[in-house]
């Protein structure tokens, strides 16, 4: 550094080799320190894509074949792929409607009020407390031997042996526990983008707290409503760990089903079936995420 | 809520009745809306609640109902751990090498590459959104499908160490770390500032180093927290390429010692609640720098 420091021609040098490079080179030099990134990219993230892709459309031998596709039709597959959207269908509801009323429920508190910072920061964390974690922890509230179990064993006599958590509607409660924080996290700009104006000119003009919600805030908020919603759809279709370390028998939901198809991948005829089964989920996220980048560029028209 | 009540109450000599009604409404409107709030936050705050304190009773309780406290004692006492509960101890330095790794690579692909596509080849950034965005859209079940022969390959070249690991988790925190430094960077003048620094004379390592690092800190300390926090907590990957990290040690006490692996829960939730606390100390005190900054030339 120091020798380009003394060196009084290095400022000069840098017009010259633009000059030199003029054509071509002026478009493919500035290109080269790039060329890392892209190779790291290339490798890690659109080359595992393609296998997948690639991979559904192939026999073991390695031709081409539609056949595979089939398999995402077969009883188990469909099972699954059906348990898997009702799953995250039902819990995006759930966290989109609660945590929207928890945010608007927070957004009228007083500007910098105490409650408000506290559950801002609880709904960071929780958020991202999904994982084996959450799986201990309802264990440990309503599983055979949980807090709560117990507790309504010795108060009411309930005689539950707690598996009712492994199944359906437990997933559901607890996915709710990593929903709810995320809606909050990503609707609460929506709901602070609010104006009160918006409320005192539809009382200026007669309006009703109903009229404001039905015909102001309701069609203001929807776009960022519905946007939300997807997101936490995207969200509970991708989670794995939890519903993994749960359920460790069936493969009821798609990420299980790819567990169980990856760990005996050598079982003859089902080569391929992790790839089809991973692009059939690749397609479902893809389309709710452009859904959810056209309702977004819609919300920032208004709220942004 | 009240006062607001009293203080537009002793108002109404303005004007006829009908000016007065709508104060008091609003009062009434008022003292609802702190009901619904109260109500919404508490059984919202009982449901989040319940499970940790749960946790907290469920690795303290012996079947018989019994308070012992041998999960927490175990947890507090690295030699035992080490000895007796291997995985965890293997997994847990497995994942702190693969933190140092991840963060280090994941910086240096992603500052140096960003800042000069910023600089001389802006037609290129969208692709480069596009492509730090993608893993948004591939969930990690789905990229240990593809990564797995990748990951074959790799562990003939090197090894099947877990540590290598790390390049799925630079593309697995990509997104997150691309939104924190793409912030950082337009908060800044690149362009002004990297001028500035090679007509003194500086070279593109001195520019990136001393110049555009130390301006972009904070966005860099938040994508390296989010880095933390996603390796620590990452098990799809892992377990799924029959590699040891914290999580799947984790799970594997689990099934022997369920009360440890509760302790180590509720352990890991403090932490993340720590690092988070952290982090926003960490921008909300660069932030004020920056307004008193911003603040001075106004009062001169």
């Amino acid at each position: 550094m120091s020798d380009v420091l003394l060196d009084p021609r290095a400022d000069a040098q840098p017009p010259t080799q633009q000059r030199a490079g003029r054509g071509v080179g002026k478009r493919v030099l500035p290109v080269l320190p790039t060329v890392p990134f892209f190779l790291y990219i290339g490798l890690f993230l659109l080359v595992p894509t393609v296998i997948v892709v690639v991979g559904a459309f192939r026999t073991a031998d390695g031709s081409f074949t539609l056949s595979n596709l089939g398999s995402l039709f077969t009883g188990e597959a469909l099972a699954a792929f059906g348990q898997s959207i009702a799953l995250s269908a039902l819990t995006a509801v759930i966290g989109a409607v609660v945590g929207a009323v928890l945010a608007y429920a927070l957004v009228t508190a007083a500007g910098n009020s105490f409650v408000r910072k506290i559950v801002a920061a609880a709904c960071s964390v929780l958020a991202q407390f999904g994982g084996i974690m959450l799986a201990f922890a309802f264990i440990a509230t309503l599983g055979s031997n949980g807090t709560v179990t117990r507790l309504l064993a010795s108060w009411f006599g309930s005689e539950s042996d707690g598996q009712w958590l492994y199944g359906f509607w437990g997933l559901a409660l607890i996915y709710s526990y990593f929903q709810i924080p995320l809606m909050v996290l990503v609707f609460l700009p929506a709901v602070e983008g609010m104006r009160p104006q918006w409320r005192e000119a539809t009382e200026t003009l007669g309006g009703s707290t109903w009229v404001f919600w039905r015909r102001v805030a309701g069609p203001l908020l929807a776009p960022a409503f519905l946007g939300s919603t997807l997101l936490l759809f995207a969200n509970a279709f991708s989670a794995y760990a939890t519903a993994a370390a749960l359920i460790t028998q069936y493969n009821t939901l798609v990420p299980l089903q790819i567990r169980g198809a990856l760990i005996s991948e050598v079982n003859l005829g089902q080569a391929n079936l992790a790839k089809v089964l991973a692009l059939g989920m690749v397609v479902i996220v893809a389309v709710v995420m452009a859904l959810y980048a056209w309702l977004s560029r819609r919300t920032e028209r208004w709220l942004g | 809520m009240t006062r607001t009540a009293g203080v537009t109450g002793p108002l109404p000599d303005i004007g006829p009745r009908r000016d007065t009604a709508p104060p008091r409404l609003r009062a009434v409107k008022r003292r609802r809306q702190t009901i619904f709030r109260w109500v919404v936050v508490t059984a919202v705050g009982l449901f989040f609640l319940v499970p940790l304190l749960a946790m907290l009773d469920f690795s303290t309780r012996a079947l018989s109902g019994r308070r012992i406290f041998k999960a927490w004692q175990t947890l507090f006492d690295p030699a035992k751990l080490a000895k007796d509960y291997a995985p965890l101890w293997d997994g847990l330095k497995n994942s702190l090498a693969l933190v140092v790794l991840t963060v280090v690579l994941m910086v240096v692909i992603l500052v140096p590459t960003m800042t000069w596509i910023r600089l001389r080849v802006p037609w290129l950034r969208r692709t480069m959104e596009f492509l730090c965005l993608l893993p948004l859209t591939i969930p990690a079940i789905v990229l240990v499908v593809g990564l797995a022969p990748i990951y074959r390959g790799l562990s003939n070249i090197m090894s099947t160490s877990a540590i290598w690991l790390c390049f799925a988790y630079v593309v697995l925190v990509l997104p997150f770390a691309y939104r924190a430094l793409d912030a950082g960077l337009a908060a800044i003048d690149v362009r002004l500032l990297s001028e500035a620094a090679r007509s003194l004379g500086s070279g593109w390592g001195t520019v990136m180093w001393r110049i555009i690092m130390p301006n972009i800190r904070t966005a860099v300390v938040s994508a390296c927290f989010l880095t933390v926090a996603l390796v620590l907590g990452e098990f799809t990957v892992a377990s799924l390429l029959n590699r040891q990290n914290l999580q799947t040690g984790i799970l594997l006490i689990a099934a022997a010692d369920a009360r440890l692996a509760t302790a180590i829960a509720v352990v890991a939730l403090l932490l993340a609640v720590l690092l988070l606390l952290v982090l926003s100390f960490v921008s909300t005190g660069r932030r004020n720098r920056h307004s008193r900054r911003a603040a001075r030339p106004a009062e001169a």
